[in-house]
C-alpha cells in the first residue's frame, strides 16, 4: 500500500469542507476525485502533500515517494523548454529528460522560450516534470485543464503506463480519463461536513 | 541545490531578471549625494562610509521582494516545497543568489564611488572588506522579510518597513568597521560582531524563513 487516508478531516479558511474521508492506495491504482468547485478535491492534494494542515484523521504517505502537480504550471517564462525540464530533473536526481520531451511532443520547441507557448503547451511542459522524478504516487490537480483531445488521450496513455509499471495516482479531475482497470472514483461530496460548522465558519472572520 | 542557484542566476541575467538593477540604483545614489551636500571633499569624505553603508542597504532592499514572490506566483515554490529537497536549504541558496546578483556587485562597484566620494586609495581596503563581510547578512535577513510578504500584493512597502529595522546591527557594526578603518583605530570587535551577525543570520534565518513559508503556502 502506498498510501492511506485514515477518517481525514480538513478546512480551509475556518471552514470544514469534508470529514470522515477513508481511502486507500496502492501499487497500480488509479483514483479520481470528482465533486463540485469549492468542494475539497485540491485541499485533499495539497493535504496529502504535507502543504495543508488537517483537522482530523491521518495520512500515511512516504513523502519520498510522491510527486505533487498543482493547477499552476510552475514554469519559468524566461527559460527554455529544456532548461525548465533540465531544472526539474537536477532536482529530482539527474534523470535524462530527452524522453519526456519526446513524449510530451516538445522535442521541436525545446529552444523557445515558455512564455512563447500556447496554454496547452505549457501544460504539456508542466506534466513532462512528472516522467523526470521517479516517484511512484503521482498527486495531480486538474492535468488535463487547456489541453487538446489529442493530448488528453495521450496523457491517459502515459498516466496508464505509469500505473502499469506499478505507480498509482490520485487526480483531481471532471474529465473520464478512460481508464478502467483498477481504477476508482471518490465524490468529495460524499464525505461533505454536514454539522457542527457554526465555530468553524465564525474562526474564518479572525 | 547547485541546479537552483544556476537557474535563479539565469534567471537574474535573463530579460526582465533585475540584474544591475541594484547596482544602478546604488550608482545614483552615491552620485546624488554631492549633488546634495556639495563638492567639498572634506564633508564628503566624512559622510562617504555612511553613505555607501545607506546606499547598499537601499539597494539590496530593492530586490528583495523577487526572491521569493516570482516563484510564488507561477506555482514553483509550492512544486519546491514538495520537492526533495529541502525548504531550509532552498531559502539558504534563494538568499544567496540574491547575495550574488545584489550584494557582490555592490561590493565590486563600491571602491569607484568611493573614490567618487573622496575616499583614498588606501582607505578603500575597509570599505570593501565592511561590505563584502556584510551584505551576505542583508539577503538573509531579506529572505526572512520575503518570506513573510510573499502572497501579499504589492507588499514590497510593507518588506522595506520590516526589513530596514532589522538591518540596523549590520548597518552599525558595517559602517564601524570601515570608518575604524580609515581612521587607522583597531577595528577587530566591529569586524568580529560583523562576521557573527552575517553567520548567524545564515545559520538561523533560514529556519525561521522555512517555517513562515510553510504557513503562508497554506
Amino acid at each position: 500500500m502506498l498510501l492511506s487516508v485514515d477518517n481525514l478531516s480538513v478546512s480551509r479558511g475556518g471552514v470544514s469542507l469534508f470529514e470522515g474521508l477513508n481511502f486507500t492506495l496502492s501499487s497500480g491504482q488509479f483514483i479520481s476525485l470528482t465533486g463540485g468547485n469549492g468542494t475539497g478535491k485540491t485541499t485533499l492534494l495539497r493535504s496529502i502533500a504535507g502543504l495543508q494542515p488537517i483537522d482530523k484523521g491521518e495520512i500515511l504517505i512516504d513523502t519520498d515517494n510522491f510527486i505533487f502537480a498543482g493547477d499552476s504550471n510552475g514554469i519559468k517564462t524566461s527559460l527554455t523548454v529544456s532548461e525548465n525540464l533540465r531544472f526539474w530533473s537536477a532536482i529530482f536526481g539527474g534523470k535524462e529528460f530527452e524522453e519526456a520531451l519526446e513524449v510530451f511532443h516538445l522535442t521541436k520547441f525545446e529552444n523557445r522560450f515558455a512564455g512563447k507557448l500556447s496554454a496547452g503547451q505549457k501544460r504539456r511542459l508542466s506534466l513532462a516534470r512528472l516522467m523526470l522524478a521517479d516517484k511512484a504516487i503521482w498527486l495531480l490537480d486538474e492535468p488535463t485543464v487547456s489541453l487538446d483531445k489529442k493530448s488528453m488521450e495521450e496523457f491517459s496513455k502515459i498516466l496508464k503506463n505509469h500505473l502499469e509499471a506499478g505507480g498509482a495516482a490520485v487526480v483531481a479531475t471532471h474529465i473520464d480519463l478512460g481508464l478502467k482497470t483498477h481504477s476508482s472514483n471518490i465524490n468529495i461530496e460524499d464525505y461533505r461536513t454536514k454539522s457542527g460548522n457554526l465555530n468553524a465558519s465564525a474562526g474564518a472572520f479572525l | 541545490m547547485i541546479a537552483l542557484l544556476q537557474r535563479d542566476l539565469l534567471l537574474a541575467v535573463r530579460a526582465g531578471g533585475g540584474f544591475g538593477l541594484g547596482v544602478a540604483f546604488f550608482l545614483i545614489v552615491v552620485v546624488l549625494v554631492p549633488l546634495g551636500i556639495g563638492p567639498d571633499m572634506v564633508i564628503l569624505s566624512k559622510v562617504s562610509v555612511g553613505v555607501l553603508w545607506v546606499g547598499a542597504l537601499l539597494a539590496c532592499v530593492l530586490s528583495l521582494d523577487r526572491i521569493f514572490s516570482l516563484d510564488y506566483d507561477d506555482g514553483t515554490l509550492e512544486l519546491l516545497l514538495t520537492s526533495p529537497i529541502p525548504l531550509e536549504a532552498v531559502v539558504t541558496i534563494k538568499a544567496f543568489s540574491h547575495w550574488i546578483t545584489t550584494g557582490l556587485p555592490l561590493v565590486v562597484v563600491s571602491p569607484i564611488l568611493g573614490l567618487l566620494l573622496g575616499l583614498q586609495v588606501s582607505d578603500l581596503k575597509w570599505v570593501v572588506i565592511s561590505l563584502l563581510i556584510g551584505t551576505p547578512a542583508l539577503s538573509a535577513i531579506g529572505a526572512f522579510g520575503a518570506s513573510l510578504t510573499v502572497g501579499i500584493r504589492r507588499g514590497g512597502l510593507l518588506l522595506s518597513l520590516l526589513v530596514l529595522p532589522l538591518y540596523v546591527p549590520t548597518l552599525i557594526f558595517g559602517a564601524n568597521v570601515a570608518s575604524k578603518g580609515l581612521e587607522d583605530v583597531s577595528n577587530n570587535g566591529a569586524l568580529l560582531i560583523l562576521t557573527a551577525v552575517t553567520l548567524a543570520a545564515f545559520s538561523i534565518l533560514p529556519f525561521a524563513s522555512a517555517f513562515v513559508l510553510r504557513i503562508n503556502l497554506r
